[in-house]
């Protein structure tokens, strides 16, 4: 039998996959149009930060801005963790089933840190939530990120437990894919973020 | 336990009866309370769609009549400013939230898998889960409505009004909540749409053989996976004034009122494309088969379909002409709002010329899609008009407005979905509606709008604003008011015909077998209505209008619908390849869950437990929201999610 076999109607009777195949399910689209609307999100939290920032006239900003003390080691580690996602997720490509629990634990710990030290971040700051616009503006879009870096750490946790149980192989592997495509998207926010309230109040003329 | 293997080929079939019961046994819903609560299956989810909307736009037609009353004569004292500010408020957001898209999302579901060929939608659990939030969204609403605290401040809520100072009551904390919920349901459905869209059309469907509906609905998901985040931020932000002393909107502490009108207006102006595009789709597939040709223009009315929507992104400042934004930012929303008219005419011009080329057969279904013609063009004149700076100056906040968006709404939405109704309802049940009734039917709501909302332009062009509670006599509005009025009620007894007309119809209509309008798309080579597992195999389509080929004779090539793919091996439909739709693989669909259900209940206890500041309430349900999505996607090795030894 070729593997093209072709039926009497001129149908083609290809062998298939079955079931969830990495980007071949039908969750890797799902997770690729919640990535789709969170950036939509993260786009209108952002455009709020500069229509603020815009109509201003002085005085927006606080007088220390946040600083790049903790908040620099913090964007590197985060960005560590998606690089031991990503570590993780190649090993299951090729069947090393150790490497993905390893690469996950690591990348939730990694996370774990991050929250931690953003915690210690909040509570640096000489504005609050009801302060000024700005403070209202910090403490909400870093809020809504940190939601998600924890929503993220729970598929981390997930994945994990998972994947001790042996639930993954090569191919059938979608759910390691799917989450962490959602935590390389919590990272990648993280970086818009950051150049938002660190970065470009240094830029400013 | 079976195994699931990694790779299989297809049997090809020519189906037999034993095939049919065997299907039959694996898609089935359990009957009773059981079934109800945990189905997944893409028709009945329609179908509680379709009703849902259906009561809501009964209820937002209420909020409507009582509001004609109180209007139809100068200095009435029905209601209170206080009642009327809720009641047009509960009006415009029952029938633009809970109505408008609900409906098609409802037609849609029903439709969307029968059209592409395909057993079900990409998610099942997904979209029956949409549904539930969407109910428990708007009864979540409506509770806030009961109690007197409904939304009071008009759809678009503009702050500082619904800012905690001016409105300390929990109006605005219900409507703030019930959207973002609502989001939630919109939100996944929408994403639903856009992967079935991808993944679980039928060998051969390729993108420019999709049925127009099907266009219209992707491009209103794809709209709404983009700017519901919007609306949902602007409302979270309100929520995070009033209850937590933010400072966004608040003025006296340099908030910026207009950030709530660009969020709103972000989302709000797509969000009207998004419910009139499905419908104009259904005017475009519906019109063919009266008229007894193709579409004229498939590949202009489908372009026009996504172009609408693109330059749909960038006008969303024409609602907000009379803010006092610099003139040069207004001037290029005026313009792209006017180029909008190019798109809607193709579709306009497309419609016309497929009747005028056509033998068309009046049926009472085509009188409501014809008609929808006329009225769109009424109320895309009226939008060029009020697109137009210096007119919509004049215009804006006058009944000229209202007499417009009722003309768009109406006239694009609720026509073609009456008109659907007639078209669809013998497949959803088997039996046709009356067609006498349906002439009484179209008729009544035909001239009954007309004379409730065409004389409003003029009360609008003579000076009167909307959203008052009275008006003083004199002002020469009286007896266009009374008009009004009687076609309001007019309109309301068409409706009242139409509900008579289901529920005769639905158990003494002439039965109507798989095809009664001799029409070309998939939906209707299936009987009526379908078996649960939809087509007994997977169609293989060769055309554009695959019951039609052989009077069209467009090629050799002949669709198969009695011969194809079995996928009997649990439930099972054919996964193809995004744009030219080949197959690629056979995708495992769950069986029945009470998860979404579930779910849906966890979340509604977050958010009442949110309202009501009721924080170990929110714990627990955010604990059991996290513990059911985990259940949920649990991988289940009977859905081919898991590594089995030896197969890899």
């Amino acid at each position: 039998m070729t593997d093209q076999a072709v039926a009497d109607i001129g149908l083609e009777q290809p062998r298939v996959p079955v079931g969830s195949i990495r980007r071949r399910g039908t969750g890797w689209w799902g997770v690729l149009t919640l990535i789709l609307t969170e950036a939509s999100l993260f786009v209108y939290l952002l455009f709020s930060y500069y229509y603020f920032a815009f109509q201003s006239s002085g005085g927006f900003l606080p007088d220390k801005p946040p600083s790049l003390e903790l908040s620099v080691p913090n964007t590197v580690i985060l960005l560590l963790s998606s690089v031991a996602v990503w570590w993780g997720d190649a090993g299951v490509r090729r069947g090393r089933q150790r490497q993905l629990v390893i690469g996950l634990a690591i990348a939730l710990l990694l996370g774990i840190a991050f929250v931690t030290i953003q915690l210690f971040e909040w509570r640096e700051q000489t504005f609050t939530l009801r302060s000024s616009q700005y403070g209202s503006l910090f403490y909400t879009i870093t809020g809504f990120h940190m939601a998600h870096v924890i929503v993220g750490l729970l598929v981390l946790a997930v994945l994990l437990v998972w994947s001790a149980l042996g639930y993954f192989s090569g191919r059938r592997s979608a759910p390691i894919l799917i989450g962490g495509a959602y935590w390389h998207f919590v990272d990648v926010v993280w970086l818009a973020v950051f150049f938002t309230f660190y970065i470009t109040p240094y830029l400013r003329g | 336990m079976t195994l699931v293997d990694i790779e299989r080929r297809p049997e090809i079939a020519r189906v037999s009866e034993t095939d049919r019961a065997k299907l039959k046994t694996i898609w089935e819903t359990r009957p009773g309370l059981a079934g109800f609560l945990s189905s997944v299956d893409h028709k009945d989810v329609g179908i509680r769609y379709i009703v849902t909307a259906f009561v809501f736009l009964i209820l937002g037609g209420v909020e409507a009549l009582i509001m004609r009353v109180q209007l139809a004569k100068p200095e009435q004292s029905l209601l209170t400013p206080e009642q009327y500010n809720q009641l047009f408020s509960m009006h415009g957001m029952t029938m633009i939230f809970l109505y408008a898209l609900p409906v098609l999302s409802g037609f849609s579901n029903y439709l969307w898998p029968l059209l592409l060929g395909a057993r079900d939608m990409a998610f099942p659990r997904l979209n029956a889960f949409s549904y539930w939030i969407y109910v428990f969204a708007g009864i979540f609403m409506y509770a806030g409505f009961a109690i007197g605290a409904g939304p009071n401040d008009g759809w678009f809520n503009y702050v500082p009004y619904a800012s905690r100072q001016y409105n300390p009551g929990m109006n605005m904390d219900f409507y703030a909540l019930g959207m973002i919920f609502l989001g939630i349901s919109t939100s996944v459905g929408a994403a639903n749409f856009i992967v079935t869209l991808v993944r679980t059309r039928a060998p051969g469907m390729s993108l420019n053989r999709l049925p127009i509906l099907i266009w219209g609905t992707l491009t209103a998901s794809a709209a709404n996976i983009l700017v519901v985040p919007a609306v949902s931020l602007a409302f979270f932000l309100l929520w995070m004034d009033r209850q937590f002393g933010t400072h966004f909107f608040d003025v006296s502490q340099g908030g910026q009122p207009l950030l709530w009108q660009h969020l709103f207006w972000i989302f709000g102006h797509p969000w009207v494309y998004a419910v009139v595009l499905p419908a104009m789709g259904m005017v475009s597939d519906g019109l063919p088969a009266f008229c007894r040709r193709p579409l004229v223009g498939y590949t202009p009315v489908a372009l026009s379909t996504v172009a609408t929507m693109v330059l749909g992104f960038g006008v969303w400042v024409h609602h907000m002409f009379a803010t006092g934004m610099p003139n040069l930012a207004l001037s290029f929303f005026s313009g792209a709002s006017i180029v909008i008219a190019v798109p809607s005419a193709v579709a306009v011009f497309a419609w016309l010329a497929t009747i005028w080329n056509g033998r068309p057969v009046i049926t009472t279904a085509f009188l409501f899609f014809a008609s929808m013609i006329a009225l769109f063009v009424i109320g895309g004149v009226s939008g060029f008009m009020t697109g137009s700076l210096p007119v919509d100056w004049q215009l804006t906040d006058t009944y000229f407005v209202v007499a417009h968006l009722h003309y768009v709404l109406i006239g694009i939405n609720v026509f073609p979905v009456v008109g659907a109704l007639y078209f669809w309802f013998p497949k959803f049940t088997g039996r046709m509606l009356d067609e006498r009734l349906g002439r009484w039917n179209f008729w009544t709501m035909f001239l009954g709008f007309n004379i409730g909302f065409l004389p409003m332009h003029l009360t609008g062009l003579w000076g009167m604003p909307r959203r008052v509670y009275t008006y003083p006599e004199g002002m020469g509005w009286d007896w266009l008011n009374m008009i009004s009025s009687v076609g309001s009620f007019l309109f309301a007894f068409g409706v009242l015909l139409l509900l008579i007309n289901l529920a005769v119809s639905l158990r003494r209509g002439k039965v109507a077998g798989p095809n009664p309008w001799d029409a070309p798309t998939l939906e209707w080579a299936v009987p009526s209505p379908p078996p649960p597992y939809n087509f007994d195999v997977i169609p293989h389509v060769a055309s554009r209008h695959p019951l039609w080929e052989d009077r069209l004779q467009e090629s050799e090539a002949r669709t198969s619908l009695t011969e194809g793919y079995l996928l009997d091996h649990g439930r099972e439909t054919i996964g193809t390849t995004p744009l030219d739709g080949d197959i690629d693989l056979i995708l495992k669909m769950p069986e029945d869950s009470y998860a979404p259900f579930m779910l849906s209940v966890a979340i509604s206890a977050f958010f009442l437990a949110l309202l009501l500041h009721w924080w170990w309430l929110a714990a627990a349900a955010g604990v059991a929201t996290i513990g059911a999505i985990a259940i949920w996607l649990w991988p289940e090795h009977d859905l081919g999610q898991t590594a089995d030894a030896g197969h890899d």
